[in-house]
């Protein structure tokens, strides 16, 4: 046999190899904290400098403001008037309206829809319910936007008999068509990890399969299910191209679901393209990026944290 | 920077035998261990081996699940390092050399000491790309030389008259028995010197198991074999020595023969005339 | 002692043995109400697919394909949107897959799960997942268009006018790329944790190193799952409007973008730009469920690919058991 003769290997390709590999794995640590950075960053003139404090401090953000003589104090934004109005209020109230129209719309369908896929349906019926589901979540944003705005609107507007055409509730509902995918997938996740011996240790006392939902799958899976909700309130407090095209945009503050309304994300699409670079304006509108930013931060946070914990105690891996 | 080759071993042997006697107390054993304890995390895994494997003699490796054979075995060729959170102490030499200070980089010493796991684990590629694959990771380029020694390590594993007009198929398309085979003929491409053998017949038929084992017969000719087997009767027809362990720790060691016939502990007995285990 | 015997499928009110079993909740009315979610999605999704292929098909041709749209919007084709997102996506690709696949890679092959450099990876990554894309958007423009490009700008073209320090496709492609990160990175990381260990430790066993084992066994093998993780992110990229509508979408553009910082068209900020600004909806509608439909057609198309593509190598890894 003839002799084989090996190269040593070189070190400088495995040590450069793995380095370049590491550094990847930071790009979304670092993405994560650059948009933290560029974005906070352009909202702090709104705490130091005095030129923009004078039309959007803090207050005058959050307090009815009395923006002409004689008149009544009020919440109001129309950052483009003659008299400047930063009132953050009216798109708040408009998020919260679309944002829980969207919940009261999804939570019951996804978490049904769930229920139903992961306790009831045939092996074969899941797998045309979940590509469904998983279909219903590759429709851009934009289409549902779209649809919201060239369909649904009319048909909401002859079957309620509305003044507006567009407002929270039809918003409310296409955002709720985003949210459904979250929802349902989280939920059913969260069920289907039900170990099999607590069901089978409930049907051998002779539960029938609800009961054995009811009493062991459900309970079990109740953080899982609420995590669900949790994170598909965010996706509908952050969503953009549905509420900018299906809510009418008007910034009111009314209890009505039946009016316009205007969303956070909504007002940064609307408004960026037209702001003078280091305006008042841009300054606030990066303020409610930040405020989004934070906002979804936390409730991904806290669903993340709430779905681990859960897989390890299901899955009895917690000490 | 240099990793010793396997040209290099004959000189390496000659050199340390000629500086150091102690390094290389007898020329008979191929590996030696001293004083080896190793851990997973927490947990202690081998307490206190010494062994010394016979050069080309096929030493059988014994004791009930758990006992830390293999765990032994994956020592012989820093195998265990590629799982995070071991530790080792004790010495390992190959040829008088420590393979865990002596080399820089474990992969040289996996070109000298080969493996051929339990489950036959060809890669999901060609019959022809697995054997020629440590050949590519140690730098050789020459094409005809691959092809020579793939040939050659085909046939020296029994297996190149079922394959040789098939060498572009899948290694999956082979049978339990052919896919076992085509692993030790992936070990015998690179020409190591010692063979590690964990359990190599444990998933296969008694047909495909004979066949091994006379593979494994006609290998001791050339290298020096440490096997891993739970089969008594496998370690009793192939190999020279055999080593008992049992709790991590090596009970006994000695010639086959007399571990199976007249073993010096009660342990042993008990275990080798199935008593337990 | 008596001998009970249980009858767990009837519904009748025998006393059996000394125990009364009562009618039991056997769950009609819960799945009833559970499958009427299931049939309301079903409709609505239904209704809206129905409704787009029904508006837009009849506006779907070769000229609607190829051609420029005309008089204002509302004639002519859509073919520069198709080529900007097109090109926007090819450009997301290349920057996120590298990114992606060594990320999982590192978190798979490098790091034990319980590190916490691991973790906090993991974090970011979830993280990231669920920013929301306006605020991408503004992130585009506050960091590449701003910083990188207006900083390129100050040190190369100090005397012209803004040359990377604009809203570029190459700017857009790069927040996209981010927004799709945590895609590519959770399906490879699936399709590594299916490579069994055994295959790994072949490679070492032969003298493979870490680095050639992670390249010859390891990425071929992943194939699936990278592929997989890519699709989805084009197809996630190729509908996100939002991350775009500032650092590089334009509403017309009589060129198509052939330089890295050429602003370009683009299906969905198109959908909204003729949706929302056309002075003249009626004359815009079929044009606009054509091109609806089309970009319908290309994320549904990439999604079913993907989904086939990872349901084959699930099952291939469940049969290799």
């Amino acid at each position: 046999m003839e002799q084989l003769i090996f190269k040593p290997k070189s070190r400088w390709r495995e040590f450069f190899g793995e380095k370049l590999i590491s550094v990847n794995a930071f790009v979304a640590l670092i993405a994560i904290l650059l948009i933290f950075v560029f974005i906070f960053k352009e909202a702090i003139p709104i705490f130091v400098d005095d030129y923009v404090k004078e039309d959007a401090s803090l207050d005058k953000m959050v307090f009815k403001q009395q923006y002409y003589e004689g008149r009544e104090a009020k919440w109001s934004w129309q950052p483009n008037s003659e008299v400047p109005k930063f009132s953050l209020w009216p798109l708040f109230i408009g998020t919260l309206k679309a944002s829980l129209v969207a919940m009261l719309f999804a939570v019951p369908l996804g978490v049904g829809a769930a229920i139903y896929c992961s306790e009831f349906a045939s092996r074969r019926i899941r797998e045309i319910i979940k590509p469904a589901i998983e279909m219903l979540a590759a429709i851009p944003s934009v289409v549902l936007g779209f649809f919201a705005l060239m369909v649904l609107a009319t048909a909401l507007q002859n079957t309620l008999g509305l003044t507006f055409r567009l407002n929270a509730i039809n918003a409310g509902i296409a955002l709720g068509l985003a949210v459904i995918p979250i929802v349902f997938t989280v939920a059913e996740d969260a069920m289907t990890s039900v170990p099999h011996s607590l069901r089978d240790a409930a049907t051998a006392l002779g539960a029938n399969p609800w009961q054995v939902s009811l009493t062991t799958v459900l309970p079990a899976a109740i953080p899982g299910i609420s995590a669900g909700v949790v994170l598909g309130f965010g996706r509908a407090v952050g969503e953009t191209m549905i509420v900018l095209m299906a809510s009418g945009n008007a910034a009111i503050v009314s209890a009505s679901f039946l009016d316009s309304v205007r969303t956070f994300s909504a007002t940064i699409a609307a408004e960026l393209a037209e702001v003078v670079f280091g305006d008042t304006h841009y300054h606030v509108l990066f303020m409610i990026g930040s405020l989004l930013f934070v906002f979804t931060f936390l409730i991904n946070l806290g669903g993340d944290i709430v779905l681990t914990r859960l897989k390890e105690r299901l899955q009895g891996k917690a000490t | 920077m240099s990793a010793p080759s396997n040209t290099d071993s004959m000189k390496v042997l000659s050199v340390t035998t000629a500086v150091s006697d102690e390094l290389q107390p007898d020329i008979k054993s191929k590996m030696i261990v001293e004083n080896l304890n190793f851990s997973y995390g927490s947990v202690q895994a081998l307490f206190d081996i010494s062994m010394k494997i016979r050069r080309n003699r096929v030493t059988a490796l014994i004791g009930p699940s758990g006992c830390g054979k293999s765990t032994f075995l994956r020592v012989l060729n820093r195998m265990n390092e590629t799982i995070p959170g071991t530790s080792m102490e004790g010495t390992v030499l190959l040829d008088g050399r420590n393979i865990y200070e002596d080399f820089d980089d474990p992969s040289a010493i996996r070109t000298r000491v080969g493996m051929v796991f339990q489950k036959s684990n060809p890669f999901p590629k060609s019959i022809f790309d697995n054997v020629a694959y440590g050949l590519r990771v140690n730098g050789i380029k020459n094409k005809q030389l691959i092809h020579q020694v793939v040939e050659q390590s085909l046939r020296q594993a029994a297996l190149w008259e079922e394959v040789k007009d098939k060498l572009d198929n899948s290694a999956f398309m082979l049978s339990g028995g052919q896919q076992q085979r085509l692993c030790i003929a992936r070990a015998l491409a690179i020409r190591p010197e010692v063979i590690l053998m964990d359990e190599p017949a444990s998933a296969l038929d008694p047909i495909s198991t004979a066949k091994i084992e006379d593979l494994i017969g006609e290998l001791r000719k050339q290298y020096t074999i440490v096997i891993v087997t739970h089969n008594m009767q496998q370690a009793a027809r192939v190999s020279d020595h055999t080593g008992f362990f049992y709790e991590g720790r090596l009970i006994e060691y000695g010639p086959t023969k007399q571990i199976f016939t007249r073993p010096a502990r009660k342990k042993t007995e008990d275990y080798v005339t199935g008593r337990f285990g | 002692m008596k001998t009970i015997e249980l009858q767990p499928n009837t519904n009748s009110l025998e006393v059996v043995g000394h125990l009364k079993f009562g009618r039991k909740r056997r769950g009609f009315i819960p799945r009833g109400l559970t499958f009427l979610a299931v049939l309301i999605i079903l409709l609505m999704l239904a209704v809206i697919i129905g409704n787009i292929v029904i508006g837009g098909i009849g506006t779907i041709s070769w000229e609607f394909l190829t051609h420029p749209p005309e008089q204002g919007m509302e004639a002519g084709g859509v073919f520069p949107a198709i080529f900007g997102t097109v090109a926007l996506v090819i450009l997301m690709v290349i920057a996120v897959i590298p990114i992606g696949v060594f990320t999982a890679i590192y978190l798979q092959e490098y790091t034990s799960p319980k590190s916490r450099i691991t973790r906090l990876i993991r974090i970011a990554i979830n993280n990231l997942a669920g920013v929301p894309s306006i605020v991408f958007g503004l992130f585009g423009l506050g960091f590449f268009i701003a910083f990188v490009g207006g900083g390129l700008d100050l040190l190369f073209y100090p005397e012209e006018g803004p040359v990377w320090g604009q809203p570029a496709i190459i700017w857009a492609s790069l927040t996209l790329a981010l927004l799709t990160l945590p895609v590519v990175i959770i399906s490879t990381e699936e399709a590594l944790r299916m490579i069994p260990r055994e295959l790994r430790e072949a490679s070492y066993a032969l003298g493979g190193t870490k680095l050639q084992t992670i390249w010859r066994i390891i990425i071929p093998q992943a194939t699936p799952g990278i592929l997989t993780g890519s699709i989805l992110a084009v197809s996630r990229g190729a509908g996100e409007v939002a991350p775009i509508m500032f650092t590089g979408a334009a509403y017309y553009l009589p060129y198509l973008p052939t330089k890295l910082n050429d602003q370009f068209m683009e299906l969905g900020y198109h959908v909204y730009v003729m949706a929302t600004q056309s002075p003249d909806i009626e004359a815009t509608k079929p044009l606009l469920y054509g091109t609806v439909l089309v970009l319908l057609l290309l994320t549904f198309s990439l999604n079913s690919v993907a989904i086939l593509i990872r349901s084959r190598m699930r099952r291939s890894r469940v049969s290799a058991q």
